[in-house]
């Protein structure tokens, strides 16, 4: 009985604090998103044309996201029928948008206009292996394009 | 020293290919912050803790790689990469590796 309620707390606990911080992480990251698209990122692995005078260093950004008790329940509870696991999914797709954004914000603060050959890696921090996931890490990097000379345009027009 | 994840530099020619340079270090978590690990797994969000110690522990593997590349008297590392890797409970590997080389400008 006193596991039953103990249990029933947790998830309680979960559910509520998880589904806040979850909207509110959301809310944060489509806000800086919209502040942050006009920096590229591209994937690409060879720079094109229009970098050629540009300067580059490597920006990272991660981030360590842990799940709530009611995503592990309803993820446990999934894992017997089979199927999408909805719980998981939002936790990697905040994970990797937070760990680019970070990349972007390192690769903005530096002045760079783009951020090429984009990589992203995730893996888990696993403590409680047998309980299902933990904790994710999610690192993402690239290299940073940085404008050598500013008036780029401004040079090419008066040539 | 020059830093990238890309094979090619723009405006900057490899003149000399040094051969692999890698770093990597092995940390453990502080049994008090995996305490606040805990707590966080019931309540979710952010480990800002954890991400801090990996971003410093990822600096001192780049540290090192840096380190090799120099004493191979490289002047760039090219085409990067990191990899993670949970080898016990509670301690991770950082490791990180690129080809060192000598760029000279186009």
């Amino acid at each position: 009985m006193e596991q039953l309620i103990i249990f029933l707390v947790l998830l309680a606990l979960g559910y509520f604090f998880g589904r806040r911080s979850e909207a509110k992480h959301y809310r944060s990251i489509s806000e800086r998103e919209l502040q942050l698209q006009n920096l590229l990122v591209l994937p690409t692995r060879i720079p094109p044309r229009e970098f050629r005078s540009h300067s580059s260093q490597l920006v990272s950004g991660s981030v360590v996201i842990s799940v709530d008790y009611f995503k592990t329940v309803v993820a446990g509870l999934r894992a017997i029928v089979g199927g999408r696991v909805g719980a998981y999914e939002s936790l990697l797709d905040r994970g990797r948008r937070e760990a680019i954004l970070r990349m972007q914000q390192q690769a903005d603060s530096l002045g760079a206009d783009a951020v090429l050959n984009m990589k992203v890696e995730t893996s888990r921090i696993g403590d409680n292996a047998s309980k299902g996931l933990g904790s994710i890490e999610v690192l993402a990097y690239g290299t940073a394009m940085i404008p050598t000379e500013p008036p780029l345009n401004s040079s090419g027009a008066s040539t | 020293m020059l830093i990238s994840n890309m094979e090619v530099v723009p405006g900057k020619r490899i003149t000399q290919h040094m051969g692999l340079v890698q770093g990597s270090t092995v940390r453990a978590k502080h049994a008090g912050k995996d305490i606040m690990a805990g707590l966080k797994n019931i309540f979710g969000g952010e480990l800002s803790s954890y991400t801090e110690l990996l971003n410093e522990s990822r600096d001192e593997a780049l540290e090192r790689m840096k380190e090799q590349a120099r004493l191979l008297g490289a002047n760039a590392v090219l085409n990067v990469r990191f990899s993670t890797s949970s080898i016990a409970a509670g301690a991770s590997e950082l490791f990180v590796y690129g080809s060192a080389v000598i760029v000279e400008d186009r």
